[in-house]
């Protein structure tokens, strides 16, 4: 839960649905799709309301949360000349772009599945300006301002003008910062369009709870308004406040960040309808070693330590954490699928695998509860853990832990699989150590 | 000086039952004065207090709707513990930020949204109120007070020696990791002097520096240890306190989040703030700078405890900290519930149950969950919850159907009888429907309602007594009773009650038997003989109907007699006329009729003077 990229479609739309609340009397006229397929935007241009997309010459790029997209030649705005592109052209080279494997000039790759349509806009570069805002720390925001925008924005950024807007600034004082500090370099015939635009786009990104938002570059003609592009992000901690203002908006996975796997998945469905907190992240399916700890700050430094001593993350197969007093069944459910992951292959080395059950002091968490969802798993998994040869480090302290200890301590035992168990008097993270010093002794 | 003395007090908003529990426990055993709780708040509670442990005793901690009323009532309550929810802790802040009594605000909630949460911690900076959190489990000055559930239980409290004073100054980021953290420096020094967790949101109230700065002139903390985490800057203020000067008690610190350097992007590890944006801002970074800065940075997480006991033991040898003599601890009473669950104690219970129970997953009718029974596709009627909740048993088709009918025969008799009359004379007086149906209801007993026990009573014993229809009618005749269940007001044998025609028919169908009502059959040949409207009426025929459902069920005559004998009988005329009492009530409401006053030409007054007696 933080801030979260959305889709450039999305954030115009947000545009559209407030633009007459916080801009007029400018005009934006909001002509955009956000489709998947070709087929998918003929379709559309048969809709009422659509038909500037058989009309207009057209422009398409990929909605994918990336940035840069002109220098990665991900923009079609002509075919032989810009402003040339008509809806078969665009729906011929969505098709194109998405049955291929694309990669960036970042290294990312992965395959174009969004894609944005807009009408082709005719402009001169000089037209072309630059606005963006962003949370900068406890006390300001920062507005962006530079009569340079596009493509070279960055190479231009001497001509950004950073403006620091208190938090708690009223509109008076908005429009005395953004009149002090607009860029020198705005022609005359456009400042009072500019000035207008850029006071109400602050007052709109602060509002809608925006954490970033850009808008590069952006045309003025006339009394309208162009948002040629546009990069946001939301705070959605937010959600709840924005309901109405935000309607439904996905927040989608980043171009280029692997699939979740279907257990990942399964622990985030888990997590979403529970009231506890279960998270899975697989590093390395065939690492060595697994953990299985409680509280978000006890992994990390559980993740910390085993990098620390086994020099390096080759061997850490996942990432992952429960917290916030999980159920005897979550945990369980939890405890399986790690296990299942697990125990799918043997060690191609021969060595042991090793799972570290580890977690700090809890402070409401009952200790015994949790572990009986763990013990219940094992009970399930032996006969695969024997397989693969899994040795079993717990560390762990809070309420009910001495129950919580003796119990696995005994389950292990009985169901023959090679079990150290340590409370709080122990360092938290030293079976770590000493899971890694019982390989050396091994070997 | 410390964060709080052994005199500070809290408001808590949110009635948080254990949370509160857990600071008067922590109250008891170091020997507190005052309960660290003054009040709490509570929007929606209508209670006036709420009653807590302390010790062996119960103390009463008051409730109040309002921040603004519980700060009034406790001028000396200078910390606000908000246990507000994400939705509704700013606003509860920045109530509670007008009135200058609070110097601190402790908020839990995570997920505040972060232009809220910095509205919040800026307006609290500009009034010189210190805030911890959001997203924290608190604070604790050892000796002296702590927040809610800092600590974790008492257990470990005492274990991790936060009882009393040592000589650490602790700062984390992590709650989860705070008690971790705590127990590792009394396990490896004298424990913690004054310890902030300041919350795992990107925006926080209090920073590091903030609290190293105190903790700096604090003459009880003689070192200090700094958990940090990767992402954001605030590592480096301190950073830059030390180089200053303005630090100069030597400093343990570490970042959690190293692994962050193994992976390109996308794994987020930890808190909200815990991202990197920048290269300082990864734990790797942070945790050099500090080395170089000559805080004390140990090589991994897992040799902290070394380089505790290191600094620990140095300042120990140059005589800055001393031996602490500990405290004696009083034993905290085991909780009731707790003891219970483990098998240690027991009590013998007040109230016994054999018809009903709400503890399982759904409540339950005789062992029958309400759903199995409510429902039209279930085929149960209301006939079938009697036979469960009366009788805990699941009659037969026959039987609850006849319950149904004798239900649905009484329900009402018209506006006249004296309960409807007496219901709609106290609804007209504007009395509430429960008080309306009760003076209705208290008319019920021997004369109105009563008869069908009277009849199953009285035509049972000459049955059971095999007495012939005249012995009956004479024996009662002799008594001086009228037969009970026998005698119409309007109805006779030409002119026959069709409700008793259909109870009677309805009998002779589905009952295997009916020998009582054949008996009174006879009995009502007899009567009807001497006067035409002496039949067996509609109470009379459900009274002696009932005690052939009952024998035909298997019932014995002593389970009968203890039917009659406790008003089973009654109970059905009571159920089934509350239905028509009810409606006579709402029937007055709707129509709005004034209160009724009886006429005086309807009152015979024969009043005499009173005669004196002397």
């Amino acid at each position: 839960m933080a801030q979260r990229a959305i889709r450039e479609y999305d954030g115009k739309k947000l545009f559209a649905q407030n633009w007459d609340k916080y801009f007029a009397p400018l005009k934006y006229p909001f002509e955009s799709v956000l489709v998947t397929s070709g087929e998918e935007l003929k379709k559309k241009a048969e809709e009422p309301g659509y038909e500037w997309l058989k009309n207009k010459p057209l422009v398409a790029k990929p909605d994918m949360l990336f940035g840069k997209r002109g220098k990665n030649n991900l923009v079609l705005f002509k075919v032989n000349k810009p402003g040339d592109v008509t809806l078969e052209d665009a729906a011929k080279w969505i098709d194109e772009k998405r049955s291929t494997e694309t990669t960036l000039l970042s290294g990312q790759k992965g395959v174009l599945t969004h894609f944005i349509v807009e009408p082709f806009t005719p402009h001169t570069e000089d037209e072309e300006y630059y606005i963006a805002a962003t949370t900068l720390d406890e006390n300001n925001d920062v507005l962006y301002m530079s009569a340079h925008g596009g493509m070279e924005v960055e190479e231009n950024w001497d001509k950004v003008v950073e403006v620091k807007i208190p938090i708690d600034a009223t509109d008076e004082e908005i429009e005395k910062l953004v009149k002090e500090n607009l860029p020198q370099d705005i022609p005359a015939d456009k400042k009072e369009t500019y000035t207008n635009f850029a006071i109400n786009f602050y007052k709109f990104f602060r509002d809608l709870n925006f954490a970033y938002l850009e808008i590069n570059p952006v045309v003025i003609v006339g009394d309208n308004v162009y948002l040629l592009d546009l990069v946001a992000r939301l705070d959605d901690t937010a959600g709840f406040l924005m309901k109405d203002k935000w309607g439904d908006i996905e927040f989608p996975t980043p171009f280029g960040m692997p699939e979740k796997s279907p257990e990942e998945k399964a622990i985030a469905e888990a997590d979403a309808k529970s009231g506890a907190s279960l998270k899975l992240t697989v590093l390395n399916p065939h690492g060595r070693i697994w953990t299985l700890v409680a509280g978000g700050g006890a992994s990390v430094v559980y993740a910390d330590t085993i990098a620390d001593l086994a020099g390096g993350v080759a061997e850490l197969a996942n990432y992952g954490e429960y917290s916030g007093g999980p159920t005897t069944d979550e945990t369980r459910f939890y405890t399986e699928t790690v296990l299942d992951l697990m125990t799918r292959e043997k060690d191609p080395k021969g060595r042991d695998k090793i799972l570290i059950i580890g977690g700090a002091i809890a402070n409401f968490t009952d200790v015994a509860k949790t572990f009986t969802g763990i013990i219940q798993a094992f009970e399930k998994y032996a006969d695969k853990m024997k397989d693969v040869g899994v040795r079993i480090y717990v560390r762990r302290g809070g309420p009910n832990y001495e129950k919580g200890l003796k119990d696995i301590k005994e389950a292990a035992e009985k169901l023959g699989l090679p079990i150290k168990v340590f409370g709080p008097e122990t360092h938290i993270t030293d079976i770590v150590r000493m899971a890694l010093e019982d390989d050396k002794a091994k070997a | 000086m410390g964060l709080f003395t052994r005199d500070t007090q809290a408001i808590f908003w949110n009635n948080n039952r254990n949370a509160i529990q857990r600071m008067l426990d922590y109250d008891y055993i170091i020997k507190r004065e005052k309960p660290s709780v003054a009040a709490i708040v509570a929007p929606t509670s209508s209670n006036k207090f709420d009653k807590f442990f302390f010790g062996t005793e119960e103390v009463m901690i008051p409730i109040y709707r309002s921040t603004e009323e519980a700060a009034a009532a406790h001028p000396n309550a200078d910390v606000l513990l908000n246990f507000a929810s994400f939705r509704t802790a700013y606003d509860v802040t920045m109530d509670a930020l007008r009135f200058p009594q609070f110097k601190t605000i402790m908020i839990t909630a995570e997920g505040i949204p972060e232009r809220l949460a910095r509205i919040m911690n800026k307006t609290a900076r500009e009034k010189g109120v210190l805030i911890i959190g959001p997203a924290t489990v608190g604070a604790i000055t050892p000796g002296a007070f702590k927040v809610a559930n800092i600590g974790g239980t008492i257990e470990n409290i005492v274990k991790s020696k936060l009882h009393r004073p040592g000589s650490c100054g602790l700062v984390t980021r992590s709650g989860g990791l705070f008690n971790e953290l705590s127990n590792i420096i009394a396990l490896n020094a004298d424990g913690i002097a004054d310890g902030v967790a300041i919350g795992g949101d990107r925006f926080v109230g209090s920073v590091f520096i903030d609290h190293l700065l105190r903790m700096e002139k604090d003459p009880q903390v003689k070192y200090m240890l700094l958990l940090g985490e990767v992402g954001g800057r605030e590592e480096y203020k301190v950073i830059e306190a030390v180089k200053s000067g303005k630090i100069t008690k030597p400093i343990i610190g570490w970042c959690i989040g190293t692994i962050a350097q193994h992976f390109s992007s996308g794994v987020q590890f930890g808190h909200a703030g815990a991202s990197a944006n920048a290269d300082e801002e990864t734990a790797v970074a942070k945790n050099q700078a500090m080395r170089e800065a000559g805080i004390h940075v140990p090589d991994s997480f897992n040799d902290l405890p070394h380089v505790i006991k290191g600094v620990y033991e140095e300042l120990k040898g140059k005589g800055i900290i001393q031996d602490i003599e500990e405290p004696e601890v009083p034993p905290i009473p085991e909780d009731y519930a707790k003891a219970l669950k483990a098998g240690k104690i027991r009590k013998p219970k007040n109230f016994v149950c054999t018809i009903s129970d709400d503890r399982g997953e759904e409540a339950t009718y005789a062992g029958y969950p309400i759903s199995s029974v409510a429902t039209p596709d279930t085929g149960k009627t209301i006939g079938d919850v009697v036979s469960l909740l009366w009788f805990k048993k699941v009659y037969p088709r026959w039987a609850v159907d006849f319950i149904e009918t004798v239900i649905k025969t009484v329900a009402d008799h018209g506006p006249a009888v004296s309960g409807a009359h007496n219901a709609k004379v106290t609804a007209r007086a504007g009395k509430s429907v429960v008080e309306s149906l009760v003076t209705g209801l208290l008319t019920i007993g021997p004369r109105f309602g009563g008869a069908i026990d009277g009849a199953a009573k009285y035509f049972k014993y000459a049955y059971d007594n095999n007495m012939t229809p005249a012995e009956f009618v004479n024996y009662m005749k002799k008594q001086g009773i009228p037969i009970p269940g026998i005698g119409h007001r309007i109805k006779s044998v030409r002119n026959p009650d069709k409700r008793v025609e259909g109870l009677k028919k309805y009998a002779n169908e589905f009952f295997p038997s009916t020998p009582l009502l054949d008996y009174a059959l006879e009995v009502e040949k007899l009567t009807t003989s001497k006067k035409d409207n002496l039949i067996l009426n509609v109470d009379g025929t459900i009274g002696i109907l009932m005690v052939d459902m009952w024998r035909a069920l298997g019932y014995s005559e002593e389970e009968i007699d203890e039917f009659i004998e406790s008003g089973t009988l009654n109970s059905f005329f009571i159920l089934g006329r509350t239905i028509g009492f009810i409606g006579h009530i709402l029937d007055e409401k709707r129509l709005g009729m004034p209160m009724y006053r009886h006429p005086f030409d309807d009152i015979l007054y024969d009043v005499k003077k009173a005669e004196e007696i002397k």
